[in-house]
């Protein structure tokens, strides 16, 4: 008997040998690369900086978390967790649409190019594409110049003019941001709102409207509530990535702080590393209450 | 008597396909309809025509004298239960027989104790608060009726409602239907590609075959005189006899139906009685089916005749030769042509 098939009948007979191969690198992986790591960083927030020496004091205290709520960074944690809600808003409003007409109505041809103009972005890099839209949102860019030929400049001064999310121009701005935020993780959420409308079984819909229910009644009690798991999984990319990212808000915006670039610096440059440690678990908190509410609210009821 | 669903020369097309073709078809109000036919044939194109989920090519269709071309399902007071139930996974059975009210705007209170009525109603009152999915397929298909019957429909549509239950479960169910049909007073269309259920059930059968509707009438109209070889052959599988055997026979020169139970059976060379038509043939094939015995037997002349026997006459080999026999009134001459 060959090795393989002695292998093979080894793990046929103790099937859980098989599921110890089969979850092993991964468990170790996820267990010792991630989370241990992980778990070691976070364990610096309970930990402060000396501010003299700028050494680390290992002694336990709570005072580094009581930074956070200092004015200039809680100013960092309430910035980034609204341009993260917006900009996820903004992702389902601009996907849903679209990712309805994949899953419903686009066969054959017309869904592989869907596919293909979904992913294409993700094919090229993440830094020129947001270079690219510094070009695009810049003073003399496109944007601009467009807007001078559809003698629509008044309409851009005016929506620049705005305070807080406007600016000098487009890239100047937080509308500039959010802009950027919005075009490059819409991927995320199109794709498993997709998905999800794609398992609606047509047959629901069918009855929906067999009882009475109208087109708009049929979306809202049967189409959407289905589709939230898929919608809920897109907004946990782009509210996560959006308030972990440190390059975008780097090129693009007024050079305000989001959480992403303040943990950069903290741990880098500044050396501070138990802020930086108590800055990172605030994505993780709020992801947690944001997971809650969705599931309390039967979000995921329909998985 | 009032017409519940009529159909004037309606025709389906889905791109080349004809799937319903020129069909003509009452439905009168109170009666438990059947379309049964293989599959493709038709029917349940017909039933979602009458549901609204397809609308006709061409031809008119009414329900109640109201024109229902052009009217989405949402409008029409016709009400269907789907093949694998579609329950909506995400809401309660109590919330789930209740969604027709809740769309049309009753509020909550009547609509629950409505919905816990028609619950009870198929024998499921205390389900009310479980998921679709912690129900048994048979409770899954109460929970389809109900939900449908809630809303008072004039025409209650069927679609194969028993074709996921097991035998036992399906024969229940088609008494209790039955039953609910009687009581109620709705129409009901039923779809099936089950001729046992379609005969025990319908008042009327329409029998469907290439999107037509080959023949319409009561079950033992269908059984003991169908008007063509397809309907003889698919309901009960009947033997089909050429011209020349009915001829041979005893009977006219046609196309002739004889159904297999209707055949008795002698030994070789026996002569029948007087008044008796008659064929010698030879045992090709012996299927024991329990209480009956199906015997496959052919004629010298290349017809193939099935006869159904009790297992209790004997045992039978193949290669016996036999003596069948059946009284002149059983052999159906078939009117139509095919």
């Amino acid at each position: 008997m060959s090795l393989t098939r002695s292998i093979s009948n080894f793990l046929f007979k103790h099937p859980n040998g098989f599921l110890t191969l089969l979850l092993a690198p991964p468990l170790l992986w996820l267990g010792i690369a991630f989370l241990g790591s992980l778990s070691v960083f976070l364990f610096h927030a309970f930990f402060s900086i000396d501010e003299f020496s700028g050494f680390i004091k290992y002694e336990f205290t709570l005072s580094t978390f009581a930074e956070l709520f200092r004015l200039s960074n809680f100013d960092v944690i309430i910035r980034s967790l609204v341009m993260a809600t917006a900009v996820t808003l903004a992702s389902v409003v601009i996907a849903f649409p679209f990712a309805y007409f994949a899953a419903r109505y686009a066969r054959g041809k017309w869904k592989a190019l869907f596919y293909i103009l979904v992913m294409l972005p993700l094919w090229s890099s993440y830094l020129v594409k947001v270079y690219a839209w510094k070009l695009i949102l810049a003073k003399e860019g496109i944007i601009s110049w467009l807007a001078g030929e559809l003698h629509l400049t008044w309409a851009l001064d005016a929506l620049l003019a705005i305070p807080v999310i406007g600016g000098p121009s487009l890239s100047i701005s937080f509308l500039g941001t959010f802009l950027v935020f919005v075009y490059v993780w819409l991927p995320f959420m199109i794709l498993p709102t997709q998905a999800a409308l794609e398992r609606v079984p047509v047959n629901l819909i069918d009855a929906s409207s067999d009882l009475g229910g109208t087109p708009a009644q049929t979306f809202r009690h049967v189409i959407f509530p289905l589709a939230l798991p898929g919608i809920i999984a897109g907004s946990i990319f782009t509210f996560s990535l959006t308030l972990g990212d440190y390059i975008i808000p780097q090129i693009i915006g007024n050079s305000s702080y989001f959480l992403g670039q303040t943990v950069y610096t903290l741990q880098g440059t500044a050396g501070n590393i138990p802020l930086a440690a108590a800055f990172t678990v605030v994505p993780i908190v709020i992801m947690g209450i944001y997971l809650a509410i969705a599931k309390r609210m039967g979000a995921f009821d329909a998985l | 008597m009032t017409t519940a669903v009529s159909f004037q020369n309606i025709s389906r097309y889905f791109g080349p396909v004809r799937a319903v073709d020129e069909v003509t078809l009452d439905i009168a109000e109170g009666e438990f309809f059947a379309m049964l036919g293989p599959s493709g044939s038709g029917k349940t194109t017909c039933l979602r025509l009458i549901a609204g989920f397809e609308q006709p090519t061409s031809g008119h269709m009414e329900i109640f004298g109201v024109t229902s071309e052009g009217v989405p399902p949402y409008q029409r007071n016709v009400n269907t239960v789907f093949q694998d139930y579609a329950l909506f996974p995400h809401m309660t059975v109590l919330d789930n027989v209740a969604y027709g009210l809740m769309v049309k705007g009753v509020d909550k209170p009547t609509r629950h104790h409505k919905a816990q009525e028609a619950l009870t109603l198929v024998a499921l009152g205390s389900f009310g608060s479980r998921r679709p999915s912690q129900l048994s397929g048979g409770q899954r298909q109460r929970v389809a009726l109900a939900r449908a019957l809630v809303n008072e429909p004039k025409v209650l549509l069927l679609d194969e409602p028993l074709g996921a239950l097991d035998l036992k479960l399906r024969e229940q169910m088609q008494v209790e239907l039955k039953a609910l049909q009687r009581n109620l007073g709705i129409t009901f269309v039923f779809v099936t590609h089950d001729q046992g259920e379609a005969l025990s059930m319908a008042d009327r059968v329409a029998i469907f075959n290439d999107g037509k509707i080959v023949q319409v009438g009561s079950p033992e109209d269908i059984y003991e005189r169908p008007n063509t070889k397809f309907v003889a052959d698919f309901v009960g599988s009947s033997n089909v006899l050429s011209p020349a055997f009915s001829k041979s026979a005893g009977g006219p020169e046609k196309w002739a139906s004889l159904r297999p139970e209707k055949i008795n059976i002698l030994p070789a060379k026996v002569k029948p009685s007087p008044g008796q038509q008659s064929a010698s043939t030879k045992i090709v094939a012996v299927h024991y089916q329990g209480s009956v015995t199906r015997l496959n037997t052919r004629t010298v002349g290349g017809e193939t005749i099935n006869v159904t026997v009790p297992s209790s006459l004997g045992k039978f080999t193949e290669g016996d030769e036999v003596m069948l026999h059946w009284p002149q009134e059983a052999l159906h001459i078939m009117a139509g042509e095919a």
